[in-house]
C-alpha cells in the first residue's frame, strides 16, 4: 500500500508527549485514584465478613425487602464459600471509586449537553467513541500512563463507563416537562435555581438509571483491568485463563455475576425508591416548619453521590 | 377597571425558523403568510392591544393560530422578532435576563394549561413557589400561601403532592401560585381547557369572583368561545397567527368583524353570553305615579297596550297598571292612579343573561322590566325581543308591533271615557308634565 495514513502512530507520538510532558499531573492523579481505592478497600477488608455481609443484606431489605436481603446472604456467602471473599471486596472498591468518579463526571456533561445543544452535539460522537473503542485499547495508554496497578484499570473503567451517566442524565433532564421548566422561569427563577428544583428532582429516576448503568459496565470492565494487575476478581479470571484452570475461572466468574446483581438490585432501586421517601418526608417536615427546598437539595446530593 | 395601560403590545411579530428577519419584512411588505413557510414560520403577525388594569381579556383562536406563542412573548418566555411588550411601562422584549426575571417576580405570573406543578413538592410549598423565588422568608411566604391556598378552596390540602389531588384542584393550587406571587398581571394560558366540562365553569365563575374580589388583570388564552364570552371584558380573535377582531363580547356576538369570526361565532350559547342590557328596549308604555289614571289612559290607548309602568321619583319603578282597572277608576271619578297599581312586574337586573330571563319572561305576561340595583326602570324586554336575540335576528330597528301585550280595551271606549271624564282632571294634568321629561327619558332608554 502506498497511502498509509500513519494515524497510529500519531497517537503514539501524542501520548508520549503528554508522559514527558504532563508526567507529574498523572502521579497526581495516580495517588488520588489509588488512595481512593485503598481506603474504600479498606472499609470493606478490615471488618469481619459477616458484618460487610449483614450490612448489605440491611441496605438491601431497606431498598427492596427481605427478598434482596436473602439474596445478598446467600450470594455473599457463596463467594466466601469458594473462598473469593478478599478478591470480591478489591473488585467491590475498584467498582465503587470508578462508578463514583464517573458519575461525577458524567452527570455535570449530561447537564451541560442538556442546556445547550452545541455540547451535546460535540459530546454525542465522543460518547459513540468511548462506548465503542474495545475497551482493552484503553489499557494501553492507561498503563503508560499510570504504570501497572489498580489505576490503570480504574481509568480505563472510568473511560468505559462514562457514556450512559451522560446520556440518560441528558435524555431526563430534556425529558423534564416542558411546562414545568417554563413555570420555573415564568416566577422569575435564575437557570440554576431551574435545574436545582425542577430539573434535577424530576430527572432523578433516569439519572439514578444512568447511574445503575455506570456501576454494571464498571463491573464488566474488571476482568479487562485485572490484565494489567488491577487484581480482584478479574485477576483470578485472568490468571485461570493462562493456567487453563477451569474451576477457577468459575468461582471467581460468579462471584463477579453475584456482585453484579447486588449492585444492579441495590441502585436500581434508587430511581424508584425516591418519591416514597419525599412523601413519607414532605408531611414532618412541613408540621416542624422545616424547609422542604433544603431537604430537596439533600435528597439530590444524596442521591447523586 | 382603570384607564392604566397594564400590558401593551405593539406591532409584534413571532417568526420561527431560519430567516426570522427577512419573514417579517416581506410580511410587512404584504406577503402572505402562506407564501413564506420556506423561509420560516410566522405564528404571530403584527399584533398590537393594550390590556387596561382590572381587565380581563381574552385572546381566543383555534389551535394553530398564534395565540400560546403571543401568551409566552407577554412575559418573555419567547422573544419577540419585531415589535415591543411592555408590562407597566417595563419593557418585556430585548432586554437581559435579569431584568426580565425582575418583571416577572414583581409584575407577571402565570398559569399553565396542564398545571405545570412541582410534584415532589406538597401543595402549600407550590403555592409558596413564587414567593421564594422573590426570596421572602419561609415563615412569611408559607402563611401568605395558606391566604390564598383557603382563598381558592384548598383549605385542608396543603400537605398533599398534586399528584393526589384531581385536574380540577391541581389548577387551583396553579391558580393560587399565581395568585400568592402578587403580581398584578396573570397570564392564564389555556388554563381551563384540561378540566372536565363541570369543573371548568366552576373555576370560570371562582376566577370572576375572584378577579372582582382582587382586582387583577388578567390575560385569558383559550379556543373555547363560550369560555371567552363568559370571562371577557374584551376579546381578542386571533387566526392563523393575526388578531382579526378586538372587542367586548357582545360586539363580537352581534358585529362580528369578518366571516370568519362569524362563523365562529354562530355555534356560541347566546343565552349565556348576552346581558338584560344588551338587548333590552325602551320601555315604551310608561306613566308617572303622580299622573292621574287619565295619563295612564291615554298613554295605554297611545301605545296600544293593556297595561303601563308606573314609576315614582327618579324613574323608580313603582308596579304595572292595567287598562281595565284604569278604566274603571277613572269612571268612578278616583284621581290617585297609585291605589290601583300592581306591584308585580318580573323584573331583571341589567347584567342578568338571558338564560335567567326566560323563567321571569314565561310567567309574566307584560315584558320583564330591567331595573338597576336602585330599582330604576332601565328598560324592558318583551318575550319577542328575547327570542329574537336568541335568533340574532335585529330587534333595535324599527316598531315592532307585537311586542307589547295588546290592549284589552277597546280604543275608542278609552276616547269615549278620557272625553266624558275631561273636565276633572285638568289638575292631574300638570303634574304629569312635570314629570315628563323622566318618563321620555325612560321611553328613549337614554340613561343605564
Amino acid at each position: 500500500m502506498d497511502i498509509r495514513i500513519p494515524l497510529g502512530q500519531w497517537v503514539e507520538d501524542f501520548v508520549d508527549v503528554l508522559t514527558d510532558v504532563a508526567q507529574p499531573f498523572f502521579d497526581v492523579l495516580r495517588a488520588i485514584f489509588l488512595g481512593a481505592h485503598d481506603l474504600i478497600n479498606l472499609v470493606f477488608q478490615s471488618p469481619p465478613f459477616w458484618v460487610i455481609i449483614l450490612a448489605v443484606a440491611a441496605l438491601g431489605f431497606l431498598a427492596r425487602g427481605w427478598k434482596l436481603a436473602l439474596g445478598v446472604l446467600v450470594g455473599f456467602t457463596l463467594i466466601l464459600a469458594v473462598d473469593q471473599w478478599e478478591n470480591a471486596m478489591d473488585t467491590l472498591s475498584l467498582v465503587l471509586v470508578a462508578s463514583i468518579i464517573a458519575v461525577i463526571i458524567s452527570v455535570p456533561l449530561g447537564i451541560l449537553g442538556a442546556r445547550f445543544d452545541n455540547a451535546s452535539r460535540i459530546l454525542k460522537p465522543i460518547l459513540d467513541f468511548l462506548q465503542t473503542m474495545p475497551a482493552l485499547v484503553y489499557l494501553i495508554p492507561a498503563l503508560i500512563l499510570f504504570r501497572v496497578g489498580v489505576v490503570p484499570g480504574i481509568v480505563a473503567t472510568i473511560v468505559f463507563a462514562l457514556a450512559p451517566g451522560v446520556r440518560l442524565t441528558e435524555l431526563g433532564i430534556r425529558g423534564v416537562d416542558k411546562e414545568v421548566v417554563e413555570a420555573g422561569h415564568a416566577f422569575g427563577s435564575s437557570p440554576f435555581r431551574i435545574l436545582r428544583q425542577i430539573q434535577l428532582p424530576l430527572a432523578m429516576p433516569s439519572i439514578m438509571a444512568g447511574v445503575n448503568q455506570v456501576i454494571m459496565l464498571s463491573l464488566s470492565m474488571v476482568v479487562i483491568a485485572g490484565m494489567v494487575g488491577a487484581g480482584g476478581l478479574g485477576g483470578d479470571v485472568v490468571a485461570s485463563l493462562n493456567r487453563l484452570d477451569i474451576g477457577l475461572g468459575f468461582e471467581a466468574g460468579l462471584s463477579v455475576v453475584i456482585l453484579a446483581i447486588v449492585l444492579d438490585r441495590l441502585t436500581a432501586s434508587l430511581g424508584t425508591r425516591k418519591p416514597r421517601v419525599k412523601k413519607a418526608d414532605a408531611v414532618p417536615s412541613v408540621n416542624a416548619e422545616a424547609s422542604v427546598s433544603q431537604k430537596d437539595e439533600q435528597l439530590v446530593a444524596a442521591s447523586a453521590s | 377597571m382603570s384607564d392604566t395601560v397594564a400590558v401593551e403590545v405593539s406591532n409584534v411579530y413571532k417568526v420561527f425558523g431560519k430567516k426570522q428577519r427577512e419573514v417579517v419584512k416581506r410580511l410587512q411588505a404584504g406577503a402572505s403568510r402562506g407564501e413564506l413557510t420556506a423561509l420560516g414560520t410566522a405564528a404571530v403577525i403584527d399584533a398590537s392591544f393594550e390590556v387596561k388594569k382590572g381587565e380581563i381579556f381574552v385572546v381566543m383562536g383555534l389551535s394553530g393560530s398564534g395565540k400560546s406563542t403571543l401568551i409566552r412573548m407577554l412575559n418573555g418566555l419567547l422573544e419577540p422578532t419585531a415589535g415591543n411588550v411592555t408590562v407597566y411601562g417595563s419593557p418585556v422584549s430585548g432586554v437581559p435576563s435579569k431584568q426580565l426575571r425582575e418583571v416577572r417576580r414583581t409584575k407577571i405570573s402565570m398559569v399553565f394549561q396542564h398545571f405545570a406543578l412541582l410534584p415532589h413538592r406538597t401543595v402549600l410549598d407550590n403555592a409558596a413557589y413564587g414567593l421564594e423565588v422573590q426570596g421572602v422568608s419561609l415563615d412569611e411566604r408559607r402563611k401568605r400561601a395558606q391566604d390564598v391556598v383557603d382563598r381558592v378552596g384548598l383549605s385542608g390540602w396543603e400537605d398533599k403532592l398534586p399528584g393526589e389531588l384531581s385536574g380540577g384542584m391541581q389548577q387551583r393550587v396553579g391558580l393560587a401560585r399565581a395568585l400568592a406571587s402578587d403580581t398584578d398581571v396573570l397570564l392564564m394560558d389555556e388554563a381551563f381547557s384540561a378540566l372536565d366540562p363541570l369543573i371548568r365553569r366552576e373555576m370560570q365563575e371562582q376566577l370572576v369572583e375572584l378577579q372582582q374580589e382582587l382586582g387583577k388583570t388578567i390575560i385569558f388564552i383559550t379556543h373555547d368561545l363560550n369560555e371567552a364570552m363568559f370571562l371577557g371584558d374584551r376579546i381578542a380573535v386571533m387566526r392563523d397567527g393575526r388578531i382579526v377582531q378586538v372587542g367586548t363580547p357582545d360586539e363580537i356576538l352581534t358585529d362580528p368583524a369578518n366571516d370568519y369570526v362569524a362563523q365562529f361565532v354562530q355555534d356560541v350559547d347566546r343565552a349565556r353570553v348576552l346581558t338584560a342590557a344588551g338587548v333590552m328596549e325602551p320601555a315604551r308604555a310608561v306613566v308617572s305615579g303622580s299622573a292621574g289614571p287619565r295619563a295612564a289612559l291615554r298613554t295605554m290607548r297611545d301605545m296600544q297596550t293593556s297595561a303601563a309602568f308606573v314609576v315614582g321619583n327618579g324613574r323608580k319603578l313603582l308596579g304595572v297598571v292595567h287598562d281595565r282597572d284604569v278604566l274603571k277608576h277613572v269612571k268612578a271619578g278616583n284621581r290617585d292612579l297609585m291605589t290601583i297599581v300592581r306591584n308585580d312586574p318580573a323584573t331583571v337586573g341589567p347584567d342578568q343573561y338571558l338564560v335567567d330571563l326566560f323563567e321571569p319572561a314565561a310567567e309574566s305576561h307584560l315584558p320583564v322590566a330591567v331595573v338597576d340595583e336602585r330599582g330604576r326602570l332601565l328598560g324592558a324586554i318583551p318575550r319577542v325581543t328575547l327570542l329574537a336575540a336568541l335568533a340574532n335576528v335585529p330587534t333595535t330597528t324599527g316598531e315592532n308591533q307585537v311586542i307589547e301585550t295588546p290592549a284589552t280595551v277597546a280604543v275608542e271606549v278609552i276616547t269615549q271615557t278620557l272625553r266624558e271624564t275631561a273636565g276633572m282632571t285638568d289638575e292631574v294634568d300638570t303634574k304629569t308634565r312635570v314629570h315628563s321629561d323622566d318618563v321620555e327619558a325612560v321611553r328613549e332608554g337614554s340613561f343605564n
